[in-house]
């Protein structure tokens, strides 16, 4: 229990982090953007956009600076973002939960399944040293583990998109087909998803791969693996309960940190296939400077960077009874 | 863009020689190093291998592969071989800057509040953990917003200054279970000064584990600069294979059939990032000898 | 009336190292009897633990071992050429194993109740809650509340978890329980009380014990018969009482010398000078030569092993008559 309010606490605490950032930075930055901005919009500008530019930057000419910034705290824990430039006269935050959907379905599910595959592929290879799992596919997986997320992408698109014509090139979905819980959107939508996906998972699946292996090589080396063959258990049993279920925990762990490298990279292969998500609207509203709206998907961002890692934490509370207990 | 490297480490005290001739004969390291040693000559001499000046639009414009441009030309009459070639300079030095810059961080910060403990070590931990969760990615696109595009001094500030939770995190676990070793308590007891103990006593132990966070978040600087030029939050007007991806994009390179001009500055980012990925993966396999491959029995 | 339980002949292992070929057990012979309590004594890397693994067919992972030769009679049955799957009739219904460090040895992220609740599994057909029965009656054996079923290892003192992990080893009562310096990694008192406890339950249940230890002290009041090596070699073979009276071996003197008695008179405190060998480069002859102190040019060819009274000992001094030269 103290475990998980040692997390919730740390969640909080880094939200506010990034909320502070997205306050101050426009502030810090030299020719202080927030200002120039507002003075360049004045008077040419939707009075309700140039609004959501004041909530946005917690400008507001009669605060100094720290009532400004509770002001700010205000609003965004309110949830009042203010109006999207980009998809005007939509609200901030109705943009967002729209993007949002998409980026879960796809991220969200391409990320457990590169865990899920990674690491059992990582931990049959190991338990099998010397075979071709173990020999020839780790040198392959550390170079794919390289490659840019993006680049990756453009070649799927060439290949399979518009030399082949197996996949869609671009989009989440076909423009003309109409939107809503009906079985030709929902398979659409799929059909979409399909290369997109497949770039994130083959870029990601190397370091899971090689990371399970590692772990579990270093504990099958552990006295309590050669006891559980001593005790005569199963080699399914040794390889399951007593190699994979300790050589996960500092996977789990490492899946936390290696979000930033997934959500960077889902954000670019959004962009190159104009799937509607939360990262293709993020670069959207910086194109065209929303930055109300390029704030609130920063925090989006976070947000579910922050889910991620609570759930793996989780996962770990439960997995590994030490640290129920721990300092 | 993934470079999730190993998380269990282990520590071998005898740096120097032995590492060296274990790393030269390691195969991966080998490939690795062949390859980076490759695009350092580019990157510090493209004069002398590009044939041509990189910006100059005087080609016939989008030409397929030929004996004189090996890689056709761009849609602006550049010819791209050239531009590879000079676009190695940044990339090297976006990674070897930012590599840098969040190595000492790391060590300073990790080394520090593994040896300091208490409230600072709290302190630090917490800063750490706070930046490591948060995303670089969108953060330097944020910040790219604001200042209209990322120059390169800002890349590699930004990159070094927020790239080194990882590693010191690791360091900080590392030096926690070398705390108590035998070697730092003669070293305590002959009377040295704790500045002593961190630099001569522990970092020398830590080599492979500095090394990688080298060469971790150099991988990570080249993938992440170019990431960022690709959607042109960079200098547009820079030389660079993440602007050259930029403007082939821009110039829908893959439809209109300058598909080598689209493809090959992905290819070396992939391989520079290879050889780091590469360099790195080798460097676990020396400091953990369980790695290795297995040896047979010679029946005597 | 003793009978013949385990037979080894001949037991060679060797592992691959960067330097070339390396041979940690060399050529051993060991008898044991039902209910014997054999002690396995050397110093640290003389290859006593590879040889108590060997036997319990546990060598590896990859690179730390395999035998190379000779043979393992247990119970009649030749264990050395028995595959995995065969091996799994006799694992812990017939042959246990005790650990060094219980810390390291049982499995951190399950509870003991289903650390031995698998055990039980894997052997038997016991159902749920005879293995709840069982579990609680051998945790009770060894004096543990048999609510930390529920524990994990790390909830657990130090002297807790070496006797779970003994009551582990007894659960189906085997012939023959083989123990890696299981005290070792417990303060003097517990050492002391956890080998009286693994005396009295050999008493009870009638099992056999081979115990590897490199504290001979240790063992001198609770084994029955002490075995030496040195650099993968068994040096000596004598009863317990034999060894400590009258040593054969050099490196047995030396060993004992070592450790004076707290009531005898105050001499000085004699250690064996030099290093064991290294196992790549061995000498031609005897492998203790360059230490021994009584060496001569005889021992530049490997020496005889002879029986002396019963005992037996590697040594050029003895001659194959059993009588000192």
């Amino acid at each position: 229990m103290r475990f998980v309010v040692r997390r919730l606490v740390f969640f909080v605490i880094t939200l506010w982090a990034a909320v502070t950032a997205n306050f101050l930075i426009p502030r810090l930055m030299p020719g202080d953007p927030a200002l120039a901005m507002m003075a360049r919009y004045r008077g040419r500008v939707n009075p309700q956009a140039l609004h959501s530019l004041e909530i946005a930057f917690g400008v507001n000419n009669h605060q100094g600076l720290v009532a400004a910034y509770f002001a700010y705290l205000g609003n965004i824990l309110r949830g009042h973002f203010g109006v999207s430039l980009t998809f005007f006269p939509e609200q901030v935050s109705h943009e967002v939960f729209q993007a949002l959907p998409w980026t879960i379905a796809l991220v969200g599910v391409t990320t457990v399944l590169a865990f899920v595959f990674g690491t059992l592929i990582g931990l049959l290879g190991a338990w099998r040293r010397g075979g071709m799992l173990d020999s020839a596919l780790p040198p392959i997986f550390v170079i794919t583990s390289a490659f840019p997320y993006f680049w990756l992408a453009l070649i799927s698109i060439w290949l399979f998109a518009i030399k082949l014509d197996w996949f869609p090139a671009s989009g989440g979905y076909d423009v003309t087909t109409k939107e809503g819980w009906t079985w030709a959107f929902a398979s659409d939508a799929v059909r979409h998803s399909i290369l997109p996906a497949l770039t994130i998972l083959l870029t990601s699946i190397g370091a899971w791969i090689l990371t399970m292996r590692n772990n579990t090589i270093s504990v099958l080396s552990e006295d309590y693996v050669r006891m559980a063959r001593a005790k005569g258990l199963s080699p399914w049993r040794v390889m399951w309960t007593y190699a994979g279920r300790n050589a996960i925990l500092p996977n789990l762990t490492g899946f936390a940190m290696s979000l930033g490298f997934v959500v960077s990279g889902a954000i670019l292969v959004e962009f190159v296939y104009n799937y509607p998500g939360v990262g293709w609207m993020f670069l959207q509203s910086v194109e065209n400077q929303d930055y109300a709206l390029m704030q609130a998907l920063f925090l989006m961002i976070i947000i579910c960077v922050l889910t991620a890692i609570l759930i793996a934490d989780a996962a770990t509370a439960i997995l590994d009874p030490r640290t129920r207990d721990s300092r | 863009m993934s470079a999730v490297t190993a998380t269990i480490r282990q520590v071998r005290p005898r740096p120097g020689f032995g590492a060296l001739r274990a790393v030269l004969g390691n195969r991966k390291a080998l490939v690795g190093s062949v390859l980076l040693a490759l695009f350092v000559v580019l990157a510090a001499v493209p004069g002398w291998i590009a044939p041509y000046d990189p910006t100059a639009e005087i080609f016939q414009p989008a030409l397929g592969p030929s004996s004189q441009h090996y890689f056709g030309t761009t849609a602006y009459g550049q010819d791209v071989y050239s531009q590879l070639v000079w676009g190695t300079r940044q990339s090297l030095l976006i990674a070897f800057a930012v590599g840098g810059l969040a190595t000492v961080l790391a060590v300073l910060i990790g080394v520090s509040a593994a040896y300091l403990g208490g409230l600072s070590d709290g302190v630090l931990s917490l800063v750490t953990d706070v930046i490591l969760v948060i995303p670089i990615f969108p953060l330097v696109i944020v910040l790219a917003a604001y200042e209209k595009n990322a120059g390169f001094t800002t890349l590699v500030v930004v990159l070094g200054a927020f790239g080194w939770s990882y590693g010191a995190r690791q360091l900080r676990s590392q030096t926690l279970s070398m705390r108590n070793r035998d070697f730092l308590q003669a070293a305590r007891v002959r009377g040295e000064r704790k500045l002593y103990v961190i630099v001569y006593e522990i970092l020398p132990t830590m080599t492979s584990l500095i090394v990688a966070t080298f060469l971790g978040a150099a991988l990570y600087a080249v993938l992440t600069a170019a990431g960022l030029q690709f959607v042109g939050l960079g200098d547009p007007n820079s030389l660079s294979w993440g602007t050259m991806l930029y403007w082939a994009e821009n110039n829908e390179a893959l439809g209109a059939g300058m598909v080598w001009w689209a493809i090959m500055p992905g290819v070396c980012v992939a391989l520079l990032g290879a050889a780091f990925a590469l360099l790195n993966y080798a460097f676990d396999e020396v400091s953990n000898p369980a790695l290795r491959k297995p040896r047979k029995v010679t029946r005597g | 009336m003793a009978e013949r339980l385990l037979e080894v002949r001949g037991l060679r292992v060797a592992y691959a190292s960067d330097r070339g070929p390396v041979i940690p057990v060399e050529n051993v012979d060991l008898d044991l009897d039902r209910g014997e309590f054999l002690a396995i004594v050397g110093e640290s890397g003389c290859g006593k633990s590879t040889l108590l693994y060997a036997i319990a067919r546990l060598l590896g992972p990859p690179n730390a071992g395999e035998i190379i030769g000779g043979s393992i009679v247990f119970r009649g049955q030749e264990m050395a050429t028995l595959d995995e799957q065969q091996l799994r009739h006799i694992r812990w219904r017939e042959l246990s194993v005790v650990m060094q460090s219980a810390m390291n040895a049982l499995n951190p992220v399950l509870s003991i109740g289903s650390q031995l609740e698998d055990a039980c599994r894997a052997h038997s057909t016991m159902g749920k809650r005879e293995i709840a029965q069982r579990s609680q009656d051998v945790l009770r054996l060894v004096g543990i509340d048999p609510i930390h079923l529920r524990s994990y290892p790390h909830q657990l003192s130090g002297g807790m978890r070496q006797r779970a992990m003994i009551a582990m080893a007894l659960l189906f009562t085997p012939d023959l329980v083989i123990m890696d310096e299981p005290t070792s990694a417990l303060d003097v008192v517990a050492q002391r009380s956890l080998m009286k406890q693994i005396r009295e339950l050999q008493d009870r249940l009638g099992f056999a014990v081979i115990f590897v230890t490199h504290d001979m002290s240790l063992v001198s009041h609770f084994s029955d018969r002490l075995v030496v090596m040195y650099a993968g070699e068994i040096v000596e073979v004598a009863s317990t009482r034999q060894c400590f009276d009258n040593p054969l071996h050099p490196y047995t003197q030396g060993l004992l010398d070592a450790f004076p008695s707290i009531h005898g008179p105050k001499r000085r405190l004699l250690g064996i000078p030099g290093a064991p060998p290294d196992l790549v480069r061995l000498p031609a002859g005897c492998r203790f030569a360059p230490r021994c102190p009584q060496r001569s040019d005889r021992c530049e060819t490997p020496p005889p092993v002879v029986d002396v009274d019963g005992d037996v000992v590697r040594c050029v001094l003895y001659d194959r008559a059993g009588v000192a030269v």
